[in-house]
């Protein structure tokens, strides 16, 4: 089957060879990093987190979300993501390949990664995340090969299957929780410390990761002529629209208590982030990016319906990009702004740091490209 | 279920609590014996005594010197077992209108907690740091895999990452103390290697004006125990409940 993705055109051989060449230039740069240490990055003392694990964040957002075409296919028996569901699952499955890639270059000493399994440790939840997010990983390749497999030989899917779909929907929420809980369980981050976390990031990839999945879709529909019905686009785009309105009350919800109590410790990151200290003014572009943008996509879907495709897909990007600024950058540096001493340390990302980020989402692409490509060869074939 | 199978279960039930209960005997007894002698080790830092030499800094070189500090000259690279800092950066819930003026150039010395309830060793993923008997929080460079979640958890910023291959910063390297490598978390160690061997921290005893107090919280004649019972302190943040073992006097 996987052979249909080796056979394209040279317009499809030569994006292969552009993410080679980004994801061969991200290793490079990787082994630059290996070499000198973590500081060849941005990070220091102060921020010492920063765009690999906020690209983890966000890219356990998109893999979780495909749980919003598994579910109403299954649990609602809603026949018409029956195409789509595939492209889902795999879009969960590069993601999570993604996260772990992000969580992988982010390690001081990479090499001694097993020995999170060999010494477990159940209070910590970086050891659940690893946990959660190998259990999906492994539940999406099952359940999408296996299904996939059975259509291609048009056969009814192996009776074991069902259950695995149906464990996969609550763990697919799993990821994400125990992702927001690595930081909302921290007392010393006033920015992370609250219940709204994992709510919030829930909400935000319902928004972020479909919207991935509408730009997806339109962009295989141009490339392969492989189409998917305007109806079943639609229905995504509500369920991000509803999306982004939680996302945005949620926020709203989260900047109130904030602001109204008063409370110093807690004020002083949301005034970091939106209006600056004097000296460093950094997020402000990017966190009212964010916000506006979130805002700006949900009028545009809410009137999309109307209108043509452009509007859906621009609105899609928008609230990618919206909802990458948010958890992808500007909430994993502004936890650590102003840190402990109250100091303002400012954080930008290095060319090696940019380069091994742009290095694994080519990777991710790669991985995408591939299982796209044999999804929609097979279609075209029938 | 047949009679065999009930037989085979409640036997096994049968032994599982036996079990317990013994081994819930035993380490209750231990604990009991481990009370006796078990101990608490903490620091009282005086102000007034601290302040009196104006840019002394001989419990920072120190602790440095002996236990391979690096000295980064990028501040953001910086690995610090012991610093000073403005006393409004560091007890920045406690300060008025008055306290800015008065004890502006007050600084104070930071170092690990060794907290009682140490947020950096639930959230370790390898249990490379971990709470020793004595209430000093260890780590393991070689079990750390640098993932730097403990540093995210500090409320004291007390732990330093090697960014970069350390050695080439170290003035003198003191061979009777290891040396770390890059990719791994660092901080105070209370002078673990030193009071095994019945001495003082280093910092203790670099002091020239001995505003430094060491010793076992548990020992209610030890001098840090006269020393908080009499005098008045204030620990750093304690309303996030860490319960820090370094007390500051005034």
């Amino acid at each position: 089957m996987i052979e249909k993705a080796f056979k394209g055109t040279i317009g499809y051989w030569l994006w292969l060879c552009f993410l080679s060449a980004l994801a061969l230039a991200g290793f490079i740069s990787y082994l630059r990093q290996l070499d000198i240490g973590l500081g060849i990055t941005g990070m220091g003392r102060d921020v010492s987190w920063g765009l690999y694990i906020a690209n983890f964040t966000f890219f356990v957002g998109i893999a979780a979300s495909s749980v919003v075409v598994v579910l109403p296919y299954y649990l609602h028996d809603y026949k018409k993501f029956g195409d789509i569901i595939i492209l889902g699952e795999f879009l969960a499955v590069s993601s999570v390949v993604v996260t772990i890639l992000f969580i992988l270059v982010d390690l001081g000493v990479p090499s001694r990664v097993l020995n999170v399994l060999i010494y477990p440790s159940p209070s910590s939840l970086l050891f659940w995340d690893m946990v959660v997010l190998t259990g999906y990983l492994i539940l999406n390749i099952v359940i999408g090969w296996w299904s996939f497999d059975a259509k291609v030989k048009e056969i009814e899917p192996p009776i074991w299957i069902k259950p695995l779909v149906y464990i996969s929907i609550p763990w697919a929420i799993s990821i994400h929780t125990v992702t927001a809980f690595i930081y909302s369980g921290l007392s010393a981050k006033p920015l992370w410390h609250t219940a709204l976390l994992a709510p919030r990031f829930l909400a935000s990839a319902f928004a972020s990761g479909p919207s991935v999945l509408i730009v997806l879709c339109f962009i295989i529909r141009r490339w392969f002529g492989f189409n998917i019905e305007r109806d079943v686009i639609k229905k995504i785009a509500i369920i991000v629209t509803y999306a982004l309105s939680i996302h945005i009350f949620f926020m709203l919800a989260e900047i109130y208590t904030v602001l109204y109590s008063d409370l110093p410790s807690h004020k002083s990151h949301f005034e970091f982030l939106f209006l600056g200290v004097p000296g460093n003014r950094f997020l402000i572009p990017w966190t009212w990016g964010s916000t506006v943008g979130a805002i700006i996509a949900f009028v545009l879907f809410l009137i999309s319906h109307k209108k043509n495709d452009s509007l859906v897909i621009f609105a899609s990007i928008i609230t990618v990009v919206s909802i990458w600024l948010e958890k992808g950058f500007c909430l994993i540096i502004g936890g650590f702004v102003p840190t402990p001493f109250e100091e303002y340390p400012k954080y930008v990302p290095t060319i090696f740091e940019l380069f091994i980020t742009l290095g694994i989402y080519a990777a991710g692409g790669l991985i995408l490209t591939i299982l796209y490509k044999t999804v929609v060869s097979f279609r075209q074939s029938k | 279920m047949n009679r065999r199978d009930f037989l085979k279960i409640t036997g096994i039930l049968a032994i599982g609590a036996a079990s317990h209960q013994t081994a819930m005997i035993l380490l209750s007894s231990e604990v009991k014996g481990d009370q006796a002698k078990k101990k608490r080790w903490a620091m009282a830092i005086s102000f007034s005594a601290c302040v009196k030499r104006e840019g002394c800094r001989d419990c920072i070189d120190n602790c440095h010197l002996i236990h391979n500090v690096p000295e980064f000259t990028d501040n953001k690279d910086k690995i610090q077992w012991i610093w000073s800092s403005h006393y409004e950066s560091v007890f920045g819930e406690q300060t008025n209108m008055f306290t800015k003026g008065m004890l502006k150039n007050l600084s104070i010395l930071c170092l690990c907690n060794h907290c009682e309830n140490p947020p950096c060793v639930k959230v370790c993923p390898t249990k490379a740091t971990w709470k020793n008997k004595d209430g000093i929080i260890m780590i393991d460079y070689h079990r750390c895999i640098g993932c730097r979640y403990c540093m995210a958890a500090c409320p004291y910023d007390a732990r330093s990452f090697n960014w970069k291959d350390p050695k080439p910063f170290i003035k003198e390297i003191n061979r009777d103390f290891p040396t770390r490598a890059k990719g791994v978390v660092e901080k105070c160690n209370f002078c673990e290697e030193r009071i095994t061997q019945g001495l003082l921290p280093a910092c203790v005893e670099a002091c020239p004006e001995k505003a430094l107090t060491f010793g076992d919280l548990n020992d209610p004649e030890s001098d840090i125990s006269r020393l908080l019972k009499t005098r008045f302190s204030i620990q750093r943040k304690p309303h996030l409940g860490t319960d820090p073992k370094v007390f500051y006097l005034f």
